[in-house]
């Protein structure tokens, strides 16, 4: 019988079928969310599953949660703690395994709560990481955020068994969805890597998000594999990439072509696992049926692309292994590593308003559509970046920069 | 909310020393200035990208921005009130619960003295049927709020009520139709 463990179910599944497509869906029903599962099961696509849970017990807030669920409200997600053991494996049970792994998702900087509750109902794999669900999301202290994630890890992996293997996610490859330049988001994905393996994961996965240029995007989760190849040898890895998770085009031609080109880029780089949008992405939530659609059509696209060149090095790769070197060198300790690393500058993050972030970088996106740096801050890769020249950013700018993708391929359709 | 920015342009606003390159985005600033502005967003929203454009925004009109991040407890929103004393608090927020979190926003404020005069502005994706509720710009204008400015109002509004600030010295006074 193969393995029922996510990391080895999604490296067979991918080696055997393609890339393996994967939602994010969450309802706060338990009926609702079995029959998302199974409909994404059922998808005519090598699919993974997805349990996002609700914005309350994102943020620990379990009563709330429990008193939507008693009042009969609706929740933006499957209240994971709320709900309990008992029903979140009458969810998944008889459609979580071997062939559809599933993945709890949480957006939470202090996941203990929803870590545990995942484990209690017999489910192995999540995400996050100490920086990327702490900065953006957050306004607990990195410090705490680190503290907590530590603590997660090791009772995570602590419930390793013979046939449970925990595993868990970066989401440092998404930082803000858009404006941060690839190499810093590959660097953040390492660090959290080596996070969760000095807290005991053995099984990792790492994320990169579609961003503004494909050539640039194939360039940096390149230098991601290189990355965790050298410095995490010893993890079972696999590459994830996540469809544009910016501004999303309206037309749905546009909103077509962004994720077949997210599959284009999967596939082109070797990733196991692509994290799709849907058409309906500009306007709202989307439908259980619009994701299954946005499923399958990724997974059509991935099996149309045709072998590319390489893209150019253009140095992405130096400017991640500078960033994650010097941040290795401030502590032998991963997690007093990253503290002290955004405490210096060597880690600053474009665009995020968090205390703990100097706020002294800038990322813009220029005329042939590459994000790049116009300031570095203290980022250590003074030697290596092409700094953007331009004045003080305008409000105006900034607008042109967010909806750049949008712009782009909602243009596509007027031109067919 | 991206439309004609163009009229909200100020010259005077450019190359301020004290501008976002001074002190990063999130606005670390000491002693009081007279043009203070605290952008900020509510308890349970964690957008950040509306307060980083408002504060660009905001600066471009000449203002210093002090700005909160996201996930404001409503304890530090008065807190930074009271020790900054800004002319002007903008509160943007786009999760839908705006019609929710704004009147106990405001009741915090406002049930501090100092700041019962105090303009304070509530703005975007204020509630869950995309604007279409009618009653929620009056609900919170009644609980005290001085502005309410819902996604798909023109900016230029929203240009206009700041330029109207006696502190702005520099605009003729508008009537703000919300």
């Amino acid at each position: 019988m193969p393995s029922w463990s996510f990391g080895d179910s999604i490296t067979r599944l991918a080696a055997d079928g393609g890339v393996v497509v994967q939602p994010r869906m969450g309802m706060s029903q338990p009926d609702r969310m079995r029959a998302g599962l199974a409909a994404v099961q059922s998808a005519g696509a090598v699919t993974a599953g997805t349990i996002t849970v609700d914005s309350y017990t994102r943020v620990g807030d379990h009563a709330s949660a429990r008193a939507a669920l008693d009042g009969g409200g609706s929740l933006n997600g499957f209240p994971i703690v709320a709900h309990g053991p008992a029903v979140t494996r009458s969810v998944v049970d008889g459609i979580a395994g071997p062939d559809f792994p599933v993945q709890v998702r949480h957006g939470s900087a202090d996941p203990r709560h929803v870590i545990a509750a995942a484990l209690a109902s017999g489910l192995d794999a999540t995400e996050g990481g100490p920086v990327s669900y702490c900065l953006p999301y957050s306004r607990a202290p990195l410090a705490l955020a680190t503290h907590h994630w530590a603590q997660a890890c090791e009772s995570f992996a602590a419930a390793r068994t013979a046939e449970f293997e925990p595993h868990l996610e970066t989401f440092g490859g998404c930082m803000l969805g858009q404006l941060c330049p690839p190499a810093l988001l590959v660097a953040l994905s390492v660090l959290e890597g080596l996070f969760f393996r000095q807290h005991g994961l053995r099984s990792v996965s790492f994320s990169y998000a579609q961003q503004t240029h494909p050539e640039q995007d194939a360039e940096a989760a390149l230098a991601l594999s290189r990355l965790v190849a050298e410095l995490l040898p010893d993890v079972q890895s696999h590459l994830v990439v996540y469809t544009y998770m910016g501004v999303f085009p309206k037309s749905e031609s546009g909103a077509l072509q962004l994720i077949a080109d997210s599959a284009l880029l999967a596939v082109r780089t070797g990733a196991a696992r692509l994290i799709v949008k849907t058409t309906a992405e500009a306007f709202r939530i989307p439908t259980i049926e619009e994701n299954v659609t946005a499923l399958e059509y990724a997974a059509s696209a991935a099996a149309d692309v045709r072998p590319l060149p390489p893209p150019d090095d253009t140095g992405l790769y130096a400017q991640a292994r500078s960033i994650v070197d010097a941040v290795c060198e401030l502590s032998t300790d991963i997690g007093l590593a990253l503290v002290a690393g955004f405490a210096r500058g060597y880690l600053d993050v474009p665009y995020c308003l968090h205390p703990d972030n100097a706020g002294r970088t800038r990322g813009v996106v220029d005329a042939s559509g590459r994000l790049l740096w116009q300031r570095i801050g203290s980022l250590p890769i003074g030697d290596s970046a092409d700094l953007v020249t331009g004045r003080q950013l305008r409000s105006a700018e900034l607008l042109d920069a967010l909806s750049y993708i949008e712009r782009t391929y909602d243009r596509l359709e007027l031109a067919q | 909310m991206n439309q004609d920015l163009t009229l909200c342009e100020d010259p005077e606003g450019l190359d301020d020393p004290d501008g976002p390159d001074a002190g990063g985005y999130l606005g670390r600033r000491d002693g009081r200035h007279g043009r203070d502005v605290i952008v900020t967003s509510t308890s349970s929203d964690s957008h950040t990208w509306n307060l980083v454009f408002l504060q660009l925004v905001l600066e471009e009109l000449g203002y210093r921005v002090t700005n909160l991040g996201a996930c404001t407890p409503d304890d530090l929103i008065v807190t930074a009130c009271l020790e900054l004393r800004p002319v002007l608090v903008v509160v943007s927020t786009v999760n839908g619960h705006g019609h929710h979190d704004g009147p106990r926003v405001i009741r915090a404020i406002r049930g501090r003295s100092e700041l019962a005069t105090l303009p304070v502005v509530i703005g975007g994706k204020l509630d869950l049927a995309g604007g279409l509720d009618g009653s929620v710009p009056a609900a919170l204008l009644e609980a005290g709020f001085d502005g309410v400015f819902q996604d798909g109002v023109a900016l230029t509004e929203f240009c206009s009520f700041v330029g109207s600030l006696p502190t702005a010295g520099r605009r003729a006074v508008e009537t703000v139709g919300v």
